[in-house]
């Protein structure tokens, strides 16, 4: 009767081999040639740290991405919904702005501080503002609208008024990690596991809030805490992935999305799957963008919608829409 | 087997009332049906109960006041069943079921062995076994409350709360859902306290009914004391003719009116 657990096991084993294959890959195509003493170097500095922060971005959004989906019941949610992306776009627009002189001098990069408190400090404002009005699911995704709103035309407007540095700011924007060091992985790791044990203890507790708020609550599920410690949970895990790799899009939804519509909606398999397979799927993505130009590579977030959207219109065309 | 009481309980929804001082004492094994029009506080009896809305004054279980415990205590003690269950379509029947372990389980806990033998086995006995594997968005209305039921045996829960259990089926699942949950409360000695629009189905399972209007009780006892065509007539505003057959059943017909 519960025979579906050991299937679920095989889809697990699938995704291992998938991740293992995407890392190989990841490990040897370059504009340096394959896998040899010689390219020792290179691989090791510059393809192996960009195929794990890859692998640890995408692998992080697409569990933040599940997670808000299940506390907010809603398919169609990403890791960016209360305000993460655009807190995080404002902090490092501020810092592209004005402090890349007056920081120049300083010991750590600005940059991954800025979004990374941008982030938290967006997703903190939406909490107290939907708090203020209800502290219900919509209520939390309507405050989330207007901080959005709110950070996208603070931003704009730092843009235009320092338009010299529109490149680097959308550059940012479009998420990449070909310039990616192990102290980009390091920086990052301790939030990313934190955020990733959590959510992983949560995925029984959001296989109960699939009947809803309320009928979960009759089952004596305290969802406005759940909820609380599952979006404080993902918006940390994203916050520090968005701080080094800049705003990566699609993934969050589209991962989760995709292991729903192979493995079933049960966030027991959703949650750990989507782990692997968010963290393939980006070390995927990441290498087109090394062969497309020659000159500049192109951005991964940019790859992830080209690739990603046509794949993911072809999935859904071939299955049925679970609800 | 528990006891439900309500001493002077109030249920507010923003600054509407939608209960007033309600008064009622359910004994163990007793099945109350609440009946009244729409709005007349008959849902809101059943919320407040579950903890899904404020009320003021007390609500015991077995004399203990229910909002002392703790949201699983709760859930161990009182099962709801709502009037529209959301079910997940691509959940299985026995996934389903296992929600009302629930309250059993710890935060980061899984479910055990035990939960998972006790949800085959209350499959097994509302002969539901065939549905444990299949979809929940591939069964009928019919299958589907009696898994809403089912899920709630799974609880466990002295206390049963039925909003409007029979409202989406036919007349068939609603005498077989009806009759489910009598033989339930036979086998587990449970507690139901039910909100049912169909007067001569109330009738016929409750062991008493309560008639609320605008928030008020204003009718409580036997069928055959509180279906009488002066009261229906006052409070629902209905023309009825009221028939009383040999075995005590009371049915309640609506009679056309002059056109």
């Amino acid at each position: 009767m519960f025979a579906r657990r050991r299937l679920n096991r095989w889809w697990i084993v699938a995704a291992v081999v998938l991740l293992a294959a995407a890392i190989v890959l990841g490990a040897m195509i370059g504009p340096a040639g394959g896998i040899s003493a010689a390219n020792w170097d290179i691989i090791w500095n510059i393809r192996l740290p960009r195929v794990v922060l890859a692998g640890v971005v995408g692998a992080m959004l697409s569990l933040a991405g599940a997670g808000y989906q299940g506390v907010f019941r809603n398919p169609l949610v990403d890791p960016y919904l209360l305000g993460a992306a655009a807190g995080a776009g404002l902090g490092a627009t501020l810092v592209f702005a004005y402090g890349r002189t007056a920081t120049s001098g300083w010991p750590v990069d600005p940059l991954p501080l800025a979004a990374f408190v941008g982030a938290l400090a967006a997703v903190l404002v939406t909490y107290l503002v939907g708090a203020s009005f209800g502290g219900s699911g919509l209520s939390l995704v309507l405050a989330g609208v207007a901080v959005a709103a709110l950070g996208t035309a603070l931003q704009q407007y730092l843009l235009l008024r320092h338009s010299d540095v529109i490149k680097e700011v959308y550059s940012w924007i479009s998420g990449r990690v070909s310039t990616a060091t192990w102290d980009d992985v390091k920086l990052v790791s301790p939030y990313v596991l934190l955020a990733t044990v959590v959510l992983l203890l949560h995925r029984r507790q959001l296989d109960v809030l699939r009947v809803g708020d309320e009928e979960a609550m009759t089952l004596g599920s305290e969802v406005r805490r759940i909820r609380l410690i599952v979006v404080i949970a993902a918006t940390l895990g994203t916050a520090a992935v968005v701080s080094v790799s800049g705003l990566i899009g699609f993934v969050g939804i589209m991962v989760p999305h995709l292991v729903r519509l192979v493995a079933g909606s049960s966030y027991r398999v959703v949650l750990p799957l989507s782990i692997l397979v968010g963290a393939s799927f980006l070390i995927l993505a990441d290498i087109p963008g090394r062969m497309i130009e020659h000159g500049g590579e192109t951005p991964i977030g940019v790859v992830t919608a080209l690739v990603g959207a046509p794949m993911f219109i072809f999935v859904l065309r071939s299955r049925r829409v679970p609800a | 087997m528990s006891s439900l009481g309500f001493e002077c309980v109030n249920v507010l929804y923003g600054n509407r009332e939608a209960v007033y001082a309600l008064d009622e004492q359910v004994k163990p094994g007793e099945w109350l049906c609440l009946i009244g029009p729409n709005g007349a506080g008959k849902s809101s009896v059943l919320r407040a109960v579950a903890g899904l809305v404020k009320y003021r004054g007390i609500i015991t279980v077995d004399g203990t006041p229910i909002d002392m415990r703790s949201p699983k205590r709760r859930a161990a003690m009182v099962a709801y069943v709502p009037q529209s269950p959301l079910m997940p379509d691509d959940m299985t029947g026995a996934e389903y079921v296992l929600l009302g372990r629930n309250p059993y389980v710890g935060y980061f806990g899984t479910e055990t062995k035990h939960d998972r033998a006790l949800v085959e086995d209350v499959l097994e006995r509302l002969d539901l076994r065939e549905f444990g594997t299949r979809r929940l968005g591939t069964l009928s209305g019919g299958e589907r409350q009696r898994l809403v039921i089912a899920r709630a045996i799974a609880q466990e829960s002295p206390i049963l709360l039925l909003d409007e259990p029979t409202s989406a089926l036919d007349i068939g699942h609603q005498q077989q859902a009806l009759e489910l949950v009598d033989r339930l409360r036979r086998e587990h000695g449970l507690t139901v306290v039910s909100a049912m629009h169909d007067l001569t189905l109330a009738g016929l399972y409750a062991d008493r009914l309560s008639l609320l209007h605008q928030g008020h009780v204003v009718a409580s006892g036997s069928a055959a004391h509180v279906l009488r065509p002066d009261i229906l007539s006052e409070f629902y505003g209905v023309s009825v003719s009221v028939h009383h057959q040999d075995d005590g059943t009371v049915v309640v017909v609506p009679k056309r009116g002059r056109s």
